[in-house]
């Protein structure tokens, strides 16, 4: 199942956030979204899970979700929104419970997504008892499971010390080499929109605006932390960011 | 200080970080409660504190004894006890739920928070004379006070637990296409039970206190009877030993739902 963004345009109130967004998300790539701070990013990706109305535009699905779909679109959040009162595994048959999914069946699939996202010794820990990057593969467990057409993730990283991050983007690379998943991954770092991304689609400052779309064809499992050609795309993305960023920045000083 | 500072022996950094984090210390409160008994023993005994304004402990002890042993304890506790529990419990689930319909529902919350308001700061004793015209003098009007008065603090209290739930955690039940329902039970419920059980502590001392009230009104039997018994005849002993139970149905309470709180909220520690 593809999304695809048709002419959106956003404002919440008389700011403007969007302007004439259009975008494909193919089925089984990953499209990052960057793009300075305060451009709409997160907005965009609410839009795009269906949490907010467009002011104009559609966004559209086009095709069938994959069998044994539970939940389309699939948000992984930032703050990874876990319930602290239940454990790793109530967390994830959280989203099971409403399908009615529950007791052995659902205990087996738990169980075989606590083990790809590496969480099986943790099934029944408490989120407090986690580190920031546990944490965040509880989420992406609790999304994987529902089997998304898309995946929704805001700055899903960004939380996390750069080690972890470094250790969860091969984790998200193996994860996507096993079954490659479909995503819009938001993100303000151009490491992980170059070592994730099959699309970068670079937004200008409020309102966003589409600057450039840059593909990258190598696969996810050739990339490696500090390629050169890699290093030249976010250098050539940076150069895009640079002025917007500068200005974004000013910008919100005179708000 | 232009001078550089010239070398001096090193200095230990001062801990200043202390504090500000309360921990269990059971038996600081039964110390204390010894010491002021023990002392008011002492005061009596010596004649240092005189019979008529305060009883002698050992004297409350024995009177509480003779209760015991004459089947009026029972008499007079079962009564109130069943009050309490009929009147609170009415009081705190009408309180809990309206409480949530206004934490959910705009409409609800816009029509009924000025009434809250209103209702919050009426002494409910006042209104004793009115429940019984309402509902009679038996132990209607009685639930009906207790009820009220537990009412308003849980609504309350309730309704701010409820604005206080993590809206995050409230989108990403919307996000998976959880139902109203499971929101509502799965996430708002749990997320506002802190809040809504410092509430019900607060009510259920109010609910005693009217429980009190309400037997010193009209009741041949329970502790409010029985205290205002003895203090129409100044029988400083018996008085006591009412207060004193009435103080250990406060505690007991207390301790109750301390222990709801470690089985609910166990995650939060
Ligand atoms: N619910 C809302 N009501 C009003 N304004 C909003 C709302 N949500 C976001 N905004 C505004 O819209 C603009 C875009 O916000 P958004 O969160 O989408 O940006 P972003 O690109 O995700 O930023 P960041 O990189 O900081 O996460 C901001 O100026 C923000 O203040
Ligand atoms: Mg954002």
């Amino acid at each position: 199942m593809d999304i695809r963004l048709d002419a959106i345009s956003h404002s919440y109130g008389d700011t403007e956030v969007l302007r004439d967004i259009s975008l494909d998300v193919p089925t089984g790539r990953i499209v990052c979204l960057v793009g300075p701070s305060g451009c709409g990013k997160s907005t965009l990706l609410r839009l795009m899970g269906g949490l907010e109305r467009p002011t104009k535009g559609r966004v559209l699905q086009l095709g069938a979700p994959p069998q044994g779909c539970l939940n389309p679109l699939t948000f992984v959040f930032q703050d990874f929104a876990l319930l602290p009162w239940r454990t790793v595994r109530g967390n994830i048959s959280l989203v099971l419970e409403d399908h009615g999914i529950r007791g052995a069946r659902a205990d087996s699939i738990i169980s075989d997504v606590l083990a790809r996202t590496k969480l099986s010794d943790f099934g029944h820990a408490l989120p407090r008892q986690l580190s920031g990057g546990m944490k965040q593969r509880v989420a992406i467990a609790r999304a994987l499971i529902v089997n998304p057409a898309v995946m929704l993730m805001d700055e899903p990283l960004s939380a996390l010390d750069s080690q972890t991050r470094e250790l969860l983007m091969d984790d998200l690379v193996a994860l996507w080499t096993r079954q490659p998943f479909t995503a819009a991954y938001v993100t303000h770092n151009l490491a992980e929109a170059v070592r994730l991304g099959h699309r970068i689609v670079v937004l200008s400052r409020r309102p966003g605006e589409i600057r450039e779309v840059v593909e990258i064809d190598k696969p996810l499992l050739d990339r490696a932390y500090g390629d050169t050609d890699l290093e030249s795309i976010q250098k050539h993305l940076w150069g895009l960011m640079r002025e917007e960023a500068r200005a974004a920045d000013e910008e919100l000083l005179d708000v | 200080m232009s001078d550089p500072a010239p070398v001096k022996a090193p200095i230990e950094v001062r801990f200043r970080g202390g504090g500000f984090a309360p921990k269990p210390r059971r038996w600081v409160g039964v110390v204390v409660f010894i010491v002021l008994i023990t002392l008011m023993e002492i005061g009596t005994r010596i004649g240092w504190i005189s019979a008529l304004t305060l009883p002698k402990p050992s004297d409350v002890l024995a009177t509480f004894g003779e209760l015991w042993e004459s089947g009026l304890l029972y008499k007079h506790l079962a009564p109130s006890l069943g009050r309490l529990a009929v009147g609170a419990s009415i009081g705190a689930t009408v309180g809990i739920g309206v409480g949530v319909l206004i934490g959910l529902f705009s409409y609800i919350r816009a029509g009924l928070v000025p009434l809250v308001a209103a209702l919050f700061p009426i002494p409910k004793i006042a209104l004793l004379p009115l429940f019984v015209i309402w509902f009679g003098i038996d132990e209607a009007s009685k639930y009906a006070l207790i009820a009220f008065g537990t009412f308003t603090p849980t609504v309350v209290a309730t309704y701010g637990a409820v604005d206080n739930v993590d809206r995050s955690l409230i989108r990403m039940g919307q996000s998976f296409g959880l139902s109203w329902f499971s929101i509502v039970r799965k996430i708002v419920l749990p997320g506002a039970m802190p809040g809504i059980l410092s509430g019900l502590r607060i009510s259920l001392a109010i609910a005693i206190i009217l429980l009190v009230a309400a037997e010193m009104l009209g009741a041949e039997y329970g502790i409010g009877a029985y205290i205002l018994e003895a203090g129409s005849l100044y029988d400083l002993e018996r008085l006591f030993a009412g207060v004193v139970i009435l103080s250990l149905l406060g505690v007991i309470l207390s301790m109750v739902i301390g222990l709801i709180e470690r089985r609910l909220l166990g995650w939060r520690s």
